[in-house]
């Protein structure tokens, strides 16, 4: 299962809506490290398939939601379960780090439905 | 020692290249066509180094009309591919450097075994270092103009620094924003003529002189700033959306701690014009050596100095166990430069 592209139309049903806890990627066409961490996303989206939903919002075309997430940083990764947001990485960052985040999403899941 | 799991974990090779700025491609390209078949530990999201966030590159020769800093590296890493380079997309995690045989760890559990290994592990952006930067970083602190700019549309923005980077960041924000400042301490730009020529041509451009950032202010977004005079010592309040870093560079030596020697600024030292560290095997080039000139090129020089470096000493080991052990068959283990080269040579 590869990512998803999301807008400021169908994020809500997509991303704040959706039974599997999500990794949303904000990312644009100029933004170098974007393109650096876009192939980690869609390993990642393997390895999880099932499990955790990876998407990608791009920053230009959403304004929207640039404004709602107040991203002001890109590569941003956002990490949401339950409609809320848990976690955000910023920056290019190594596999391995966003790798933790996404198991930190997982547990936060797990408390989450347990409550 | 190894993971006897990974199929890698058994054989040992010549040269294991950590990190992939032109320092490590380059050292890759001359070890590969040395025969040496090194691997570069390329890095997960940093392969390319600093060159993969700039866009133009004007001043490395062979292309006059410019070439693009991503473009540029993916070349140089076809390069070395075609000569028979493994370049891995993965992160060195440690690295046991001290033992004839030398073990380079990587995120994805490889555990690559060589008898010697190249350092070019770059550098990464200096912080400025103060109490609110982490907090309001990707709240308005930046470091990367090319990225961040658009984000910043019709805002006040300052640029902190005075180097080359500093006035490529600057002139790229002035598309942008309403106003761009350049934050220096000194009364003066220490970047090169035509970048400093550029940013006093640019009418958005202006400078605030001997001036350092003390403090940055905003609770959910960056609102301004408190300068300080480095001269009279005076503080006044500057307002801004957005604040872009641009101050230099410091050596990603982390992994390296305890084992390599380095300076007293963090870079890894080499024995005089060589790249040999004091370590037996082990080489180091690019920005995580170099804290003078930090340029595309010189990273580029120094990585082919790496490489022709540890083909020397394999050789030399090769010339022993010839003697001692005819069939040990000489492989090399490279390591690239993450980082990178500087972005301010890029420009």
């Amino acid at each position: 299962m590869s990512t998803v592209d999301v807008t400021d139309l169908t994020f809500e049903h997509e991303v704040l809506r959706s039974d599997l806890p999500v990794v949303v990627d904000f990312w644009a066409e100029w933004c170098g490290p974007c393109r650096l961490v876009s192939p980690v996303i869609e390993e990642l989206s393997e390895e999880y398939a099932g499990r955790v939903k990876f998407v990608k919002v791009d920053t230009e075309e959403n304004p929207g939601l640039r404004e709602d997430m107040r991203v002001q940083s890109i590569p941003y990764l956002a990490f949401f379960t339950g409609g809320e947001l848990e976690n955000g990485l910023i920056g290019a960052r190594p596999k391995a780090v966003i790798k933790e985040a996404v198991e930190e999403l997982l547990a936060a899941r797990e408390t989450q439905s347990g409550s | 020692m190894t993971e006897p799991a990974s199929p890698t974990s058994t054989d040992v090779r010549d040269l294991v290249v950590v990190g992939s700025g032109p320092a490590g491609y380059t050292a890759a390209i001359y070890a590969a066509r040395a025969g040496l078949s090194p691997v570069v530990v390329a890095g997960s999201v940093t392969a390319g180094g600093a060159l993969m966030n700039t866009t133009e590159v004007e001043n490395f020769p062979g292309f006059p009309d410019g070439i693009q800093g991503p473009e540029l590296m993916d070349s140089m890493r076809k390069q070395a591919e075609k000569f028979g380079a493994l370049v891995l997309w993965d992160d060195a995690t440690s690295l046991d450097l001290t033992g004839e045989i030398k073990t380079v760890t990587t995120g994805n559990g490889d555990v690559f075994r060589a008898r010697a290994v190249i350092l070019a592990t770059g550098s990464a952006y200096r912080e400025l270092g103060l109490p609110d930067e982490k907090r309001l970083s990707g709240r308005g602190v930046s470091w990367c103009a090319t990225c961040d700019g658009f984000f910043f549309r019709d805002q006040d923005i300052l640029v902190v620094g005075g180097g080359d980077s500093a006035v490529e960041e600057a002139t790229f924000l002035s598309r942008f924003g309403r106003t761009v400042t350049m934050v220096h301490r000194r009364d003066e730009l220490r970047a090169s003529k035509i970048m400093a020529d550029r940013a006093a041509a640019d009418p958005k451009i202006s400078f605030a002189w001997n001036s350092q950032v003390v403090a940055i202010h905003g609770e959910d977004k960056v609102t301004g700033v408190t300068l300080q005079d480095t001269v009279t010592g005076e503080t006044r309040e500057v307002a801004a959306g957005g604040i872009f870093v641009a101050i230099g560079h410091v050596p990603r030596t982390e992994l390296l701690i305890g084992q390599v020697d380095l300076d007293e600024n963090g870079y890894v030292q080499v024995e005089g014009r060589s790249t040999r560290t004091n370590l037996e095997g082990v080489f180091a080039c690019g920005d995580v050596v170099d804290h003078t000139y930090r340029q595309a090129i010189t990273a580029a020089g120094s990585g082919c100095s790496a490489a022709l470096d540890a083909q020397h000493y394999l050789a030399s080991l090769t010339d022993v166990a010839d003697v001692i052990d005819p069939v040990s068959p000489g492989a090399a283990l490279v390591v690239t430069d993450e980082a990178t080269a500087d972005e301010e040579m890029a420009r």
